[in-house]
């Protein structure tokens, strides 16, 4: 089990290392050169001389991934051009309320998701599968930010029960917080609840074939108990397979989400760092992202020895 | 993966097997999914085509006297000949008084067109590939790396890395959306040259001398169009989003040109008074969106029975 993690771990280090390589050529490819933007219009062409020394610009190109790469590891993304500070305190300011939204989401989909995807594979053919199943390709067609306005509308605007846009911080009060969350969190969710629930309603279903359901019937169990505990169980590693993956879709639609939200993100911080073209920002957010994913996928992958035993590594 | 025979028509070797047979466009057209998705497509798709005669308005006019109208409003235009007439915003008009219904309908042509352009793209660059990394096994350790690599960036921020690199315009915008569905074309590739390649009739064909590019575009490549024609209907239809938000988020394409995602960008901000700039374009969105899924899923069932399993 040890050895397999570390096995895994090591093997995330390419994929890693891949990313770094793209995310530090992205930066080598934009028009214009960055010390020239970092020392603004009024500089001299000794200032933007002596800040290219400073950042190391004048040094071969692959000394300075390297000098990039151990400034990264350690926490230090560079300095904003755009917003005057460092992108670490920058990334440190936004972190939270993305972690909040990621993480009620999270919880909210799964909620949902998975006993839809339950019911629809024990109802399967009637129409309330069918009902789970049509929402299921709605929820992949409609877009974050249509579905995020029509709410907005419905119960910010007509309604009036929820606040309309923004964030409070966790500090604040957790209820202030969690209130403003509810809108932003229900619009994220519907794209994962579509997922989660369609790949639930399948990996039950070709679970309840199998003999030890009918035998778990045929002692005369109550169906919620074999559908939660013997089909639910069993159908579980590929559930949390897509959860996995589908935190790519989860990070895609935060970057949206935060803007139709006005919330302080880092979703919101990608999108003014990209039209500022601040690119120092662009890269620590896009490390940064592509870093938790990678990571979650690890997790998930080491969850499959928890979730079913009859795996070995 | 392996792919049924009789999606395909394996069973007709040495020639290059016939994609699609009558039997699988008979089928597809008693799947009532594949009818409507398509119908809903081809009306888009005409819509778009036929959208100067389906308005007598300029979708990038601007009309400072007409600003932010309610759908339904009429307005007289002048002609350049002096002759009036009157003009009705069935959709409103936004914050430069242009029409959304024209913007709307002539919408419908970016949308199609990154759609296409995208998918076509993409399968062509991961199908060769794909189709070199499956079969040589030295080049598929170093790609499939770089795939993995690819893939850990969440497309849409991949997408607005990308557009970031140069000043917005509609050939970015379709690099932008095309770089991170490669990998997932090359996966899919790979899998099917790994099993085709263990195939009895390949190891005939090298037994006798084929040579391998020759094997690969004869005996392997057939192989891959359905589970491609599916795959590509997803890509139309993620691409169709992708674009959609990256105009939405201001980072695609330019704003006077009139997509879907640039109407409700500039609809945003008086959205609480004026809801139908969001409204109009995104139920359109949405509606082509579906039409392409629903194509997708009909596909699938129909071409490729065992990927449905997969997901």
């Amino acid at each position: 089990m040890l050895s397999y993690i570390g096995k895994r771990l090591l093997a995330t280090i390419p994929v890693m290392a891949i990313v770094a390589v793209f995310v530090f050529a992205l930066l080598r490819l934009t028009p214009g050169d960055p010390a020239a933007i970092i020392a603004g219009s009024a500089a001299t062409s000794q200032d933007v001389a002596g800040i290219r020394v400073r950042l190391g610009l004048d040094q071969p190109l692959l000394t300075q991934f390297f000098v990039w790469l151990g400034n990264m590891a350690t926490g230090d993304f560079g300095e904003s051009f755009f917003f005057k500070k460092t992108v670490a305190s920058l990334v440190a300011d936004r972190i939270e309320p993305t972690l909040m939204l990621s993480l009620t989401t999270m919880t909210l989909s799964i909620l949902i998701a998975v006993p839809l995807g339950v019911l629809a594979a024990y109802r399967q053919g009637t129409w309330i599968d069918r009902v789970v199943m049509g929402f299921s390709v709605l929820g992949f067609s409609v877009p974050v930010f249509v579905i995020g306005y029509v709410l907005i509308y419905v119960f910010a605007i007509e309604l009036n029960w929820l606040p309309v846009q923004g964030y409070q911080p966790l500090r604040e009060g957790l209820w202030g917080c969690l209130v403003r969350l509810i809108l932003p969190s229900l619009t994220l969710s519907v794209i994962y609840v579509a997922l989660i629930a369609r790949i639930t309603r399948t990996s039950v279903l070709e679970v309840l074939n199998e003999d030890y359901i009918r035998t778990a019937r045929a002692k005369g169990l109550t169906d919620r108990v074999v559908l939660m505990r013997h089909a639910l169980r069993n159908a579980a590693v590929p559930i949390v397979t897509v959860i996995g993956i589908g935190v790519a879709l989860l990070i895609g639609g935060v970057v949206v989400t935060e803007s139709v939200f006005s919330i302080p993100g880092l979703g919101r911080l990608t999108v003014d760092a990209v039209l500022a073209r601040d690119y120092p920002t662009v890269q620590a957010v896009i490390l940064l992202f592509s870093f938790v994913y990678v990571l979650i996928n690890l997790l998930v992958d080491v969850s499959y020895t928890v979730l079913d035993p009859r795996i070995r590594y | 993966m392996t792919i049924t025979a009789d999606a395909i028509g394996l069973e007709a070797p040495p020639g290059p097997p016939p994609v699609v047979r009558r039997g699988v466009l008979r089928r597809l057209a008693r799947n009532p999914v594949v009818v409507v998705g398509a119908a809903i497509l081809l009306l888009i798709l005409i819509i778009g085509l036929a959208a100067p005669l389906l308005t007598p308005l300029d979708p990038a006019e601007i009309n400072p006297a007409f600003r932010n109208k309610k759908p339904g409003t009429e307005q007289t235009i002048r002609a350049a000949d002096g002759s009036k007439r009157m003009v009705t915003n069935w959709m409103g008009t936004d914050s430069l008084g242009r029409d959304i219904y024209t913007r709307v309908i002539y919408g419908a042509r970016t949308s199609l067109t990154v759609a296409v352009a995208v998918a076509v793209i993409s399968v062509a660059i991961g199908l060769f590939i794909g189709l070199v990394a499956g079969y040589f096994r030295w080049v598929d350790a170093i790609v499939m790396r770089v795939m993995d690599g690819l893939m850990a960036i969440p497309a849409i921020l991949l997408a607005i890395a990308l557009v970031s690199l140069s000043s917005a315009g509609l050939a970015i915008v379709i690099v932008a959306i095309v770089v991170p569905e490669i990998p997932r074309v090359v996966r899919l590739v790979r899998s099917v040259v790994l099993s085709i390649r263990e195939e009895p009739y390949v190891e005939a064909a090298i037994a006798v001398g084929t040579p391998t590019p020759l094997l690969l575009v004869r005996h392997v490549l057939p192989n891959t169009v359905a589970p491609l024609i599916v795959q590509a209907t997803y890509i139309a239809a993620s691409a169709i989003l992708i674009e959609a938000i990256l105009s939405f988020l201001g980072v695609g394409i330019p704003p006077q040109i009139p997509t879907w995602g640039n109407i409700m960008a500039e609809g945003r901000t008086l959205f609480r008074v004026f809801p139908h700039n969001i409204l109009f374009p995104g139920v359109f969105l949405a509606l082509t969106v579906l039409a392409v899924n629903m194509l997708g899923d009909g596909l699938r069932d129909t071409l490729d029975p065992r990927m449905g399993k997969r997901l």
